[in-house]
């Protein structure tokens, strides 16, 4: 019996978020008088397997093979079922990413247990797991427990604190790659990283948002928001309205249809606060609003505002954090 | 081949709000109920595959019978065909059996052609799970592509497609049958036309129950708690001051005691 959780590794290198599952899934184990078991699948692991040691997993479950450099459902999905039956798992979690969501989706459909997709909390009543998260798009939050000999769940990225490595004590075991390559039906024939320095906007610990409020000179506005972000070593968001104007890509949209977010700051520049917007941002601890209409609905939500143009506030807060910051 | 495309009716995004406890327990949800968002990407690409590779398309739902309009909405952009799975067959069954349902609609879309493509939206606005597709690719027992930004091409049975994850972005190979999942990148929706409007509305859309498609029981979350999560009324503070800046100044200094910085 053990909490298994999958150590999401990107071009090598460990998704972090997964580091405050696994010490999410100690104390769970804890609880459950079980063991904690990390899971990790790549070309080269050793160096990860060690950490998710010194992060406090009871045993690794790792593989390592050529054929596993490159995340492919059918080969990952093979070994995260392998793990679960040497680990005897009770539960197998993941980090809520996009791939963290289809892996943990894949083994909980094969096992016929059930899922708590986009979970937000987990913890223990009654010697049973319970899983939070929230339907209709944050409007409606329900509590599960699960049925299935197996619960699994994916995992809303920074919905635990940070931990410290503590040191280790635990085992790595091996798992064998069970397909060869001539076997996996998905082949990647190209690969192109995400840029550099770029702040991912789910795990992001603030966030300078832009939004319609930009529109007298669209790329003078994003500038200015875009010098804040990076004074603030922030990640940069915008509403939909400012993405369908062409002003910046879709991948920085937040919102229903756009990406969740719950950092610990999130300033929006020039946005109204529309419900769509709310449904991806709601959840940040401290949201700030810069608008010029006192009126506008983001300030119910806000917890401080500054009510002016932001072509002004926008750059004076950016000299106001470089002066205190420097 | 035949193209197949799964679409969810869901509550308008502007009335979730309003969504009650009640309401989500029961599922009798009293908002006005359209096409997913999310799923407008998927049917446009299932037409414009259509389209370029000369094949049918057909739009798959499973709701309650009478409710059609995801379907029509569908139909009037131009699906082929709809097909509605009378929500009935997985009883109080969740994503499993939801999943194992559709993937039992598709085999009977099949017709002569065979459905080779099964085309999902990233996620309902209600259920908020993107589990649906992945169930139906494992009942299928198909391969499954998520966050698909663009299918380059089909050719000699394997679909080439482009995906994005959080660290970078893949062009991928893999032979038919397949299930995808589009993220909202991949097109432009289309408004339906006036006259797919009429077409659909005149359409009868057959429904599949229990005597066509069985599924068996599976209960394996039981929901419970629900609640309203109601947002922490804060009284907002704001800066005033006779300059931006020292606006600004006030501002930066309240964060900076907040520690979030
Ligand atoms: C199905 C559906 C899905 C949606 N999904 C999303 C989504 O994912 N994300 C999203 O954001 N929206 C989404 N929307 C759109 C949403 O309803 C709003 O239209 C959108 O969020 C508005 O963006 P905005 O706040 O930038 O623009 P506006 O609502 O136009 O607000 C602009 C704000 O800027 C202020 N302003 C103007 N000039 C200045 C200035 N110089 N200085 C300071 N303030 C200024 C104005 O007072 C105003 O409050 C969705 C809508 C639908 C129907
Ligand atoms: N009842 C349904 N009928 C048809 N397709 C569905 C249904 N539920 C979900 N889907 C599909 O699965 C996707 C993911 O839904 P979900 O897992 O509920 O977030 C949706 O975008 C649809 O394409």
């Amino acid at each position: 019996m053990s909490i298994l959780v999958w150590i999401e590794l990107n071009d090598g290198r460990v998704v972090t978020n997964c580091w405050e599952l696994l010490a999410k899934a100690k104390e769970l184990a804890f609880e459950l008088e079980t063991t904690s078991a990390a899971l990790l699948i790549g070309d080269e692991v050793d160096e990860a397997a060690r950490m998710a040691l010194t992060y406090g997993a009871d045993t690794v479950y790792a593989a390592a093979d050529a054929t596993l450099s490159r995340f492919r459902l059918q080969p990952y999905a093979a070994l995260a079922e392998q793990a679960v039956e040497r680990a005897g798992a009770r539960a197998f979690l993941t980090n809520g990413s996009i791939r963290g969501g289809t892996l943990a989706a894949t083994v909980a459909c094969r096992q016929k247990a059930g899922i708590a997709a986009n979970a937000s909390d987990l913890r223990v009543e009654e010697g049973e797991l319970v899983a939070v998260r929230t339907i209709y798009s944050g409007n409606i939050r329900a509590e599960l427990r699960f049925e299935s000999r197996l619960a699994v769940a994916s995992v809303r990225p920074r919905s635990f604190p940070m931990p410290e490595p503590v040191g280790s004590s635990g085992a790595i075991e091996m798992l064998d790659a069970v397909l060869d390559e001539d076997e996996i039906r998905e082949k990647v024939t190209d690969f192109r990283a995400a840029e550099v320095g770029e702040i991912g906007l789910t795990d992001a610990h603030i966030i300078v948002s832009g939004g319609r409020g930009v529109a007298a000179d669209p790329p003078k506005g994003f500038e200015l928001v875009g010098e804040l972000a990076e004074t603030l070593g922030a990640a940069l968001g915008a509403s939909r309205a400012a993405v369908d104007a062409g002003y910046i890509p879709y991948k920085h949209q937040v919102g229903q249809t756009g990406k969740t977010v719950g950092p610990d700051l999130y300033i929006a520049c020039g946005i109204s606060g529309a419900i769509q917007h709310l449904a991806g941002m709601g959840n940040s601890k401290i949201i700030v609003a810069i608008n010029k209409d006192r009126d506008a609905p983001i300030f119910e939500r806000a917890k401080y505002g500054i009510v002016d143009d932001l072509f002004e506030a926008v750059p004076a807060l950016t000299a106001a954090f470089r002066k205190r910051l420097a | 081949m035949k193209v197949a495309v799964l679409i969810k009716q869901t509550p308008d995004t502007a009335e979730l709000p309003k969504i009650t406890v009640d309401e989500a327990r029961s599922g009798e949800v009293g908002a006005t109920m359209v096409l997913n968002p999310w799923d407008e990407f998927a049917v446009e690409e299932a037409i414009d595959l259509a389209d370029r590779f000369s094949c049918e398309s057909a739009a798959i739902s499973l709701g309650r019978v009478g409710e059609t309009d995801a379907l029509k909405h569908a139909l009037a952009m131009g699906v082929d065909s709809g097909l509605l799975v009378d929500e009935q067959v997985i009883g109080d069954g969740g994503e499993w059996e939801t999943a194992e349902a559709l993937a039992e609609a598709v085999k009977i879309a099949d017709g002569e052609e065979g459905v080779s493509l099964v085309l999902a939206g990233k996620m309902s606005v209600d259920g908020n799970s993107g589990v649906i597709y992945a169930g139906v690719a494992c009942k299928l027992g198909w391969d499954l592509l998520v966050n698909v930004t663009r299918i380059v091409d089909i050719v000699d049975g394997k679909l080439i497609a482009e995906q994005v994850f959080e660290g970078g972005q893949e062009t991928v190979e893999t032979p038919l049958p397949v299930v995808v999942s589009v993220a909202k990148e991949i097109n432009e929706p289309r408004y339906p036309s006036f006259m797919g409007i009429r077409k659909a509305s005149r359409a009868q859309i057959p429904v599949l129950g229990e005597d066509e498609l069985q599924v068996g029981p599976s209960s394996t979350v039981r929901w419970e708690g629900m609640s309203k999560p109601e947002p922490e009324r804060v009284e907002v503070r704001i800066f005033e001051g006779s300059t931006v800046e020292e606006k600004a100044e006030q501002l930066a200094d309240a964060l900076l005691a907040e520690k979030v910085i």
